[in-house]
């Protein structure tokens, strides 16, 4: 096929932000675990040499702990499902302010399992975005940002790297415990090394963001402030309107005005803003990423899939599958045949080059 | 072209100052640097330099400095990028992408600058530092000294006025040092380039230099002057100069290639004595403490180590020297079990430590890595001590105990991010030790280190050399080898190349020879220290 080259992080971004909002609309574990299996296999086949690739395990593991306390919370404090009761856990009797909130009680087999599949969603978002930060390095994302966010530069890059830089802290901190003779399993190991790792993290996001401003990120340049004031003013209300618009897609009781009207809003808004900010910020590319086939096919395998659970809905398929009473959740067909689909990146990607194509010399540091 | 006004900067919750009444100017294309003890606050007055300090840092900055005309408190550094360029101490956390040359390029992307004076630029650089060979690499599988190199470049890429530089030859071997520097030189004079750097191995810098500022701490006044006058009040100063002093030459030597010239008479002197006799004679040694046999090591399809076959013995000091990406961290990672050897076996008192558990690991083989500071995440010191206590195992108090040996006096309740960068590697070298670990290995532990510190490093080294530990340095500091290491093997491209008694190998390579051995050449006398010693043995100190 193709050269190694580095896919548009656009692209891989709208891959995975679709694949995404399929699992939101849905809590059919098997097309959930389905979806975690396709993302898996896109980032096996087509992730880098860079430090962020090996996140996507980090991630899975970070869905396992969200389902797990997710299971917690519910069988503590968890709405009482009537049904198949599995055990019972000692009831406490709250004050009346208190009311509402039930502690303990009968733990049945359909609370648990809606706890699961909700769970189980959460994972899959995560999972979305794992890959993403697998596929495409947080950087190359951070540069493809519309110019007119480089007012909240360091906000942004911390945002942007804090997930990251926490996965590459957390494996020094791991070194480091085995130096001091400290095991690195079991809960004691997970509390005692939270700290340090996020400390970690913010520490060296907010160096990047130091790095980047004094290399010239969000530079003024010689646009006047209400030029400047009015761009981001636009993005602002770009991204809002696109984020009310999205919730709105993904919800399907939300009121009308809040679909394509806000989005149609909010692409409007940060177009205009790219006009603007283009204006007033002068910024070149060294060698920009070019959008052709593969970047069509990677965001469109996105759109198909999300496209055909939101067919699957309409054709009365049961993604909510119901769990009281507890019934084994039937295959939509339409949805499974779609995430098949958003595995073509895994074939139509071009392969980034790795250290074995680019490297002339033998040695590198440990 | 730098202008400092009553510069006076004091980071929030801190109880003085870190920098009090600082007045001093850098005029155009010179070479201006910075000098002082660990913690004195060098760093600091880098990054006020455009305006980090305080924008990211916090705290308050009193006074004015003045770039180029343009003061720091108007602009924010983004809008200084095309007047200053700043490489701060840890290359890695200031880079922003993940390729060399989308890195070299980046400052210039949010320039504007024209994507053909882009490409042509980006290729100048490349020449210019020599990275041609790895334009393509992604930034993590780059040496330290590559590392660096990519970092400079990254800004000289903006055509600043002015380069700040912290430390930028720290992690580098001496032949990227020089390499370096001499593009530094190059900058300097050709395109009249201000640079202003910060360095603690004043032995590389000092001859390159036309202004030094002397920041002596402690809120004392700053000390301006040309590189002989600071010398000639400063405590702080590189073995040359030392060297020069203990002679009585005047005016100071700055380069090994002056002091030669003034050294004829010593050599002399020095000839006419059995030199011997003083210097430092090697340990007596034990017994085989661990062993690699035929270790290979990669990193993917890339080959780190292949087929290391060492020994380290009981009461040896060795230095591992090599070139940046000879494989000499990999080394240290296998010895400590932090990896599993590719192919071959590594064994340390009989076991294999990458098969112990992390309990058992530090009762044989203790490391120090390279940033000494991540070995630490208690709140404060005596946490970190009954932490490494419990840790291993250990009676209550044994970690406080060593560590009182090592740096007496820290409070217990001190944070270690407070501690200087000396104690913090005491601390962190306390943790390692308190379970007494017969193979004891630190990752380039004179980093940061004034020569102060160097010298306390050095002393303790020898203690626990004394004690039976088998020490291994990873290191470029040929000056510390030279004081300390009584075994040198030096790596290449994953091989070992050469493997003998320290003064033999220093001594005969034109990169690794300290200072007063190339100043002395043929004479065999490593340190200032040997050399005192034989003047003064001799009956006199001549020319003092």
């Amino acid at each position: 096929m193709t050269a190694p080259r580095l896919l548009h992080p656009g692209a891989w971004w709208l891959w995975a932000v679709a694949l995404a909002a399929c699992a939101l609309r849905t809590t059919n574990p098997v097309l959930l675990c389905l979806l975690i299996a396709v993302a898996g296999w896109v980032v096996v086949s087509r992730r880098t040499d860079v430090p962020w690739s090996r996140s996507f395990a980090s991630f899975l593991r970070l869905g396992l702990i969200v389902i797990v306390v997710r299971l917690v919370f519910q069988i503590l404090f968890g709405v009482r499902i009537p049904g198949t009761t599995l055990f019972s856990i000692p009831e406490v009797t709250l004050p009346s302010w208190a009311a509402g909130v039930s502690v303990g009680g009968p733990v049945t087999l359909e609370s648990l399992m809606a706890a699961l599949y909700q769970g189980l969603r959460l994972a899959a978002v995560l999972a979305c975005f794992g890959a993403a930060t697998s596929l495409c390095s947080p950087y190359r994302m951070l540069r493809a940002l519309p110019t007119a966010l480089y007012e909240a530069g360091v906000a942004v890059t911390v945002a942007f790297t804090f997930a990251p830089q926490a996965i590459v802290a957390s494996r020094q901190v791991r070194e480091a415990r085995r130096l001091r003779g400290r095991s690195d399993h079991g809960v004691r190991a997970w509390t005692a090394s939270a700290l340090p790792v996020l400390e970690g993290a913010l520490d060296r996001a907010v160096a990047l963001a130091a790095s980047m401003d004094s290399r010239g990120y969000g530079r003024r340049g010689g646009a006047s402030v209400s030029l400047r004031r009015r761009s981001v003013g636009l993005v602002l209300l770009g991204l809002v309107a696109l984020a009310i618009g999205s919730y709105g897609l993904l919800d399907p009781g939300a009121p009308a005005v809040f679909r394509l009207p806000a989005l149609a809003v909010g692409v409007i808004a940060l177009v205009g803003s790219l006009l603007a900010g283009g204006r007033s910020i002068e910024r070149t590319r060294y060698r920009p990423d070019p959008w052709v086939k593969p970047e069509w096919i990677v965001s469109l395998a996105g759109m198909v899939a999300l496209a055909s659970f939101v067919l699957a809905g309409k054709m009365g398929d049961t993604l909510n599958p119901s769990t009281n009473p507890l019934e084994i959740p039937a295959v939509p067909i339409v949805a499974v045949v779609g995430l098949l689909v958003a595995t073509l990146p895994a074939w139509f990607a071009p392969t980034p080059p790795t250290l074995a194509t680019v490297s002339t010399s033998v040695a590198v540091a440990a | 072209m730098i202008r400092f006004e009553h510069v006076t900067i004091t980071y929030p919750e801190a109880n003085a100052p870190t920098l009090v009444d600082v007045s001093f100017e850098v005029p155009e294309g010179e070479l201006c640097l910075v000098v002082g003890v660990t913690g004195s606050g060098k760093s600091t007055l880098l990054r006020a330099v455009n305006g980090l300090v305080p924008r990211f840092s916090g705290g308050v900055l009193a006074g004015s400095v003045v770039i180029d005309g343009k003061s720091t408190a108007d602009l924010p550094p983004r809008d200084l990028a095309d007047v200053v360029g700043v490489v701060g101490q840890d290359p890695a956390a200031g880079f922003v992408t993940d390729y060399v040359e989308d890195e070299l390029a980046y400052a210039m992307e949010n320039l504007g600058v024209a994507p053909e004076i882009m490409r042509r630029r980006v290729e100048d650089i490349l020449d210019l530092l020599g990275l041609h060979e790895i334009r393509h690499r992604p930034l993590a599988s780059l040496s330290g000294g590559q590392q660096q190199r990519v970092a400079i470049g990254s800004v000289l890429t903006a055509g600043p006025r002015v380069l700040v530089l912290d430390e930028p030859t720290s992690a580098l071997d001496p032949a990227a040092a020089e390499e370096v520097l001499a593009a530094l030189t190059r900058l300097v004079h050709d395109l009249g380039i201000t640079v202003l750097i910060a360095e603690h191995r004043l032995e590389r810098v000092v001859q390159y230099a036309d202004r030094i500022v002397m920041v002596p701490g402690d809120g004392r006044p700053v000390i301006v002057g040309t590189p002989a006058e600071v010398f000639g009040q400063s405590s702080v100063a590189p073995p040359v100069v030392e060297l020069g002093r203990l002679a009585g030459w005047s005016p100071l030597p700055l380069s090994v290639r002056d002091a030669r010239r003034l050294a004829g008479p010593l050599r002399e002197r020095l000839a006419e004595v059995e030199l011997s006799a003083f210097r430092r004679t090697p340990r007596v040694v034990g017994d085989v403490v661990a062993i690699t046999d035929g270790l290979q090591a990669s990193y993917g399809p890339v080959t780190a180590l292949r087929g290391i076959e060492l020994q380290f013995r009981a009461g040896e000091v060795v230095a591992l020297m090599g070139r940046n990406g000879a494989g000499k961290s990999t080394l240290l990672n296998h010895l400590v079990g932090l990896r599993e050897p590719a192919s071959g076996t590594v064994r340390i008192m009989g076991a294999e430590p990458h098969r112990l558990s992390a309990h058992e690991v530090v009762r044989v083989a203790g490391l120090v890595p390279q940033d000494s500071g991540v070995l630490l995440y208690h709140d404060t010191v005596a946490a970190e001590c009954s932490a490494s206590d419990r840790d291993a195992g250990l009676v209550a108090g044994t970690t406080r105990s060593v560590l009182d040996q090592i740096v007496p006096d820290i409070k217990a309740t001190a944070h270690p991010r407070d501690l200087s960068e000396g104690q913090r590697l005491g601390l962190a070298l306390s943790i390692v030790l308190a379970s007494e670990p017969p193979l004891l290995l630190l990752d380039e532990p004179t980093r940061g280190l004034d020569y102060g510190a160097k010298q306390r490093l050095v002393e303790l080294l020898s203690r626990l050399a004394g004690e039976g530990h088998a020490v291994v340095i990873a290191t470029h500091d040929v000056e510390v080898v030279a004081a300390v290491a009584d075994r040198c093997v030096v790596l290449a491209e994953g091989e070992v190349v050469s493997d003998g008694p320290a003064r033999d190998v220093v001594i005969h390579s034109p990169v690794f020879a300290p200072q007063v051995a190339k100043v002395l050449a043929p004479l065999p006398l490593l340190t200032v220290h040997e050399v005192e010693l034989a003047l003064a043995a001799v009956g006199d100190l001549p020319f003092s």
